[in-house]
């Protein structure tokens, strides 16, 4: 282990380097710089045999690895076979035409969103959630804010240094000014799920309508709202700070609040 | 049950006293609650006594028959008095004898409910009776058939039974899926809810092909899955075992429907809707006692929830907690006729792999649970906070998953995905987990005959101050009540005061003369 952690170490030391400072192509690294080498596993709904073996070999090819060497076949099931190959790619990646997706804001872990929020709020951020109008589908919310969470992510009840309240379903726009009025809300997030007619786009106007009305704008709370149907970029058009599409986690959801509310405070109201 | 004797026993040199006042402590905080659920019903429960009473199906708008006659009765006479009363007393006076066709002239709104008193009332319950005992005879034929079915199949020739989750949404996907995984070498099935399900005040009708990251829980979709299971049991000679969740706000009804269906184990945990999906305490102890007599009657074993604790607290700090939930979930489960071998008490593989001596940490915490619950089928559950992506590094921590499994003889082994967290399970996803789980315990299936932890060593100090700790926590709770300590929190990180929480106004305390037939009758059958 350890003399194989050595030799791998001494091989990389010096072309790391020098990438560091000029090299802006790379290429995959198995054991030497240039190599190319990649490994991959994949499953062909084939039962296995020569001809199963020849597929794999093909679709690696055609994959871009070339020679490809198919290390591993097994049967799985009835009519499957599961492959793994390891193999030279001729691609080269680079470095300099990388684009990278600017989330807008850093994602933070629960841990990371408490600490900013102890340190820097110095109190409990209040978020209050919802779903408003006839939607009887509280899915969405609650995969957000339930303890239980979504995909393996707690949601936002999990955070000890959020208060949150969740209303639940069908509540009315009147009620969640006068809840997010109560708990001194700091973030009012709203689920719709329901499209039908644009009843998600029509309720969520008239929420942020609703705000506006009751609260003046250094008091209003940060609105939010998600759905599977939302254009992100609607945000001016509905009067709200942030729209979240389908397959948003809890942990987006925090550290958007923080940087919203904690961190980039002054931008928001700049 | 601890001998009286002061002499350390057993593997982990426990106190038999200590051990013994532990459970006195859990009954001591428990009764209270069982005194509450005894005192109060739900909507669920009434809708579960409709069901057994053979109510089914529902509107053109998918709400059940259950439900439309409940809410009916309700609005002319509350629910406090229970429904079978109002529902038989209506259905001699409207000379009918189908309740589901009473239930639909209650929903257009030409039936009244009323609470008949003298012979009316006796000649109601008697009929009520007499209806629900149809349905608990029914149940009663199915746990006949699972055990002449095991008789005749087997059950699987090794513990521990291996369980595996199928989940794609679509009953008509998930049944070759879970046909495969029995053919692979699962022992239980689980399928998997939809997303939200829990939350749902009524359940869907018929068989389901949309559901989110699972597949809607209906009689039709366990009676589906179950035919199924019962092809592969005869192709495979073992019975092939199903599971579904008895949670939620529905908790009640799911388990009279997996009764009826012949489901064989179910996820029915006493505080996990409570602590988790933020359903009204009351609701929920007064549902789970229905749902349990129903179960021990119908001979499934139930499933509890503690691994959920760790996922969300320290799974060292917060390993005592899960002893005193195990506890509590034994008290309620006794108090509701279940037998010890019905009790798939959970806990979970989940101490952070980077904290020293993890493994033997993680082995003093089942082994705790294997000694303090010697006859209960223990329900062992992998890593899920710790699985980051790295598939080949979760490999190897499910393996350690399954050697803990094996060396403290678990009854219940959830196979571990090294892709959890990441996709749902690829085929060979699932087909690498069984591999090493048959690796592990084709190598190391008789280790815990030989793992006798060393006397005074780290496991059984770790273990004794974990009971320790749990005795302490069951000190503290017994002081106020458990209502109050989840109230303030001391499970989980979650305040849960009895007076909130999604269902409340589901709950009625009984009015004098309350009659619930199916209670009456799962009361007197044990």
């Amino acid at each position: 282990m350890s003399e194989r952690t050595e030799r791998s170490e001494g091989r990389e030391g010096m072309p790391s380097q020098h990438s560091m400072t000029e090299k802006t192509i790379v290429r995959p690294y198995g054991d030497t710089t240039g190599d190319g080498m990649v490994q991959v596993s994949f499953t062909l709904p084939v039962p296995h045999d020569r001809r199963a073996e020849g597929a794999a070999v093909q679709l690696a090819n055609k994959m871009g690895i070339d020679p490809a060497l198919l290390v591993h076949a097994k049967p799985m099931g009835e009519g499957f076979t599961f492959f793994v190959v390891y193999g030279r790619v001729n691609h080269l990646v680079d470095l300099s035409a990388v684009r990278v997706v600017e989330r807008g804001y850093p994602l933070l872990s629960a841990r990371e969103v408490n600490a900013v929020v102890k340190r820097q709020l110095r109190r409990k951020l209040s978020v209050v959630g919802a779903c408003i109008g006839t939607d009887a589908h509280t899915v969405g919310i609650d995969a957000i804010l339930n303890v239980k969470g979504v995909a393996g992510e707690k949601g936002l009840e999990y955070y000890r240094e959020l208060k949150v309240t969740n209303l639940g379903a069908q509540v009315s726009v009147p009620e969640l000014v006068e809840a997010a009025r109560v708990e001194r809300a700091d973030a009012v997030l709203v689920s719709q799920v329901v499209t039908q007619r644009d009843a998600h786009l029509h309720n969520t106007r008239e929420m942020s309508a609703a705000f506006r009305e009751a609260m003046p704008v250094g008091r209003r709370p940060l609105l939010v709202v998600g759905g599977p149907r939302f254009d992100e970029s609607q945000i001016a058009e509905l009067g709200v700070d942030r729209i979240f599409g389908r397959g948003t986690t809890p942990g987006e959801v925090a550290s958007y609040l923080v940087h919203a509310l904690v961190t980039n405070k002054r931008a928001r109201v700049a | 049950m601890a001998e009286v004797t002061s002499r350390p026993v057993g593997k982990l040199a426990l106190d038999p006293a200590l051990v013994g006042r532990a459970r006195e402590l859990a009954r001591r905080v428990g009764r209270p609650v069982v005194e509450l659920a005894r005192g109060h019903t739900t909507v669920s429960v009434e809708r579960a006594v409709l069901r057994l009473a053979g109510v089914s199906g529902a509107d053109p708008d998918g709400i059940p028959w259950v439900n439309r006659l409940v809410d009916a009765v309700v609005a002319d006479v509350g629910l406090g008095h229970g429904v079978a009363v109002p529902v038989f007393d209506a259905l001699a006076r409207e000379q009918l004898t189908d309740v589901t066709l009473l239930a639909q002239q209650a929903a257009a709104g030409s039936v009244r409910f009323s609470v008949p008193a003298g012979r009316a009332a006796t000649a109601a319950r008697r009929a009520a009776r007499r209806a629900v005992a149809v349905g608990v005879r029914r149940i009663d034929r199915r746990r006949a058939e699972r055990e002449r079915l095991v008789r005749r199949y087997g059950d699987p020739a090794r513990r521990p039974w291996i369980y595996l989750i199928v989940a794609t949404g679509d009953i008509y996907e998930d049944i070759p899926q879970a046909q495969a995984a029995a053919r692979a070498g699962a022992d239980v099935i689980a399928v998997i809810r939809s997303t939200g399900q829990s939350l749902l005040d009524y359940v869907p009708e018929g068989a389901t092909r949309e559901g989110f990251a699972g597949t809607y829980a209906t009689q039709e979709n366990f009676r589906l899955m179950r035919a199924a299971l019962d092809e592969s049991s005869r192709e495979l000679g073992r019975y092939v075992r199903l599971t579904n969740y008895a949670s939620g706000l529905c908790m009640p009804e799911m388990a009279t429907l997996a009764g009826l269906e012949r489901l064989d184990m179910m996820l029915n945990d006493s505080m996990y809707g409570i602590l988790f999906r933020d359903i009204n305490p009351v609701r929920t102890f007064v549902d789970q006692r229905f749902s349990r007599q129903v179960h021990a009657r119908a001979g499934i074993i139930i499933n509890t929830g503690e691994d959920n604790y760790l996922t969300t607290a320290d799974a060292v700090d917060e390993a005592h907690t899960v002893t005193v939930s195990q506890l509590l979930n034994e008290y309620f489960a006794h108090e509701a006729g279940l037998a010890d071998w019905q009790l798939g008490l959970g806990h979970a593989f989940e101490i952070n792999p980077d904290v020293p001596e993890s493994l033997r940490l993680e082995l003093a915490h089942a082994l705790l649970a294997r000694e303090l619950f010697p006859e209960a089928p223990l329900k062992w559950m992998p890593p899920t906070k710790h699985m980051t992506g790295d598939v080949f590094r979760g490999n190897l921590l499910d393996g350690f998953f399954n050697l803990v499994g094996t060396m403290t003889g678990q009854g219940i082994l959830l196979v571990g995905m090294m892709t959890e967290a990441v996709v749902t399970p690829w085929l060979s996803d699932r087909d690498i987990a069984l591999q090493n789980v048959r690796y592990v315990l084709g190598a190391a299936g008789g280790l815990h005959e030989d793992f006798v932890p060393a006397p005074g060593g780290f496991i059984q100090r770790r273990a004794n101050r974990v009971l320790a700790d749990a005795v302490g926590l069951l000190e503290r709770i017994g002081e106020q009540s458990l209502l109050t300590a989840i109230a303030e929190g001391t499970f989980g990180i979650m305040r849960r005061p009895a007076d909130r929480g999604k269902g409340l106004d589901g709950v009625a305390r009984h009015e004098v003369g309350y009659y619930n037939p199916a209670t009456e009758i799962l009361e007197h059958s044990a």
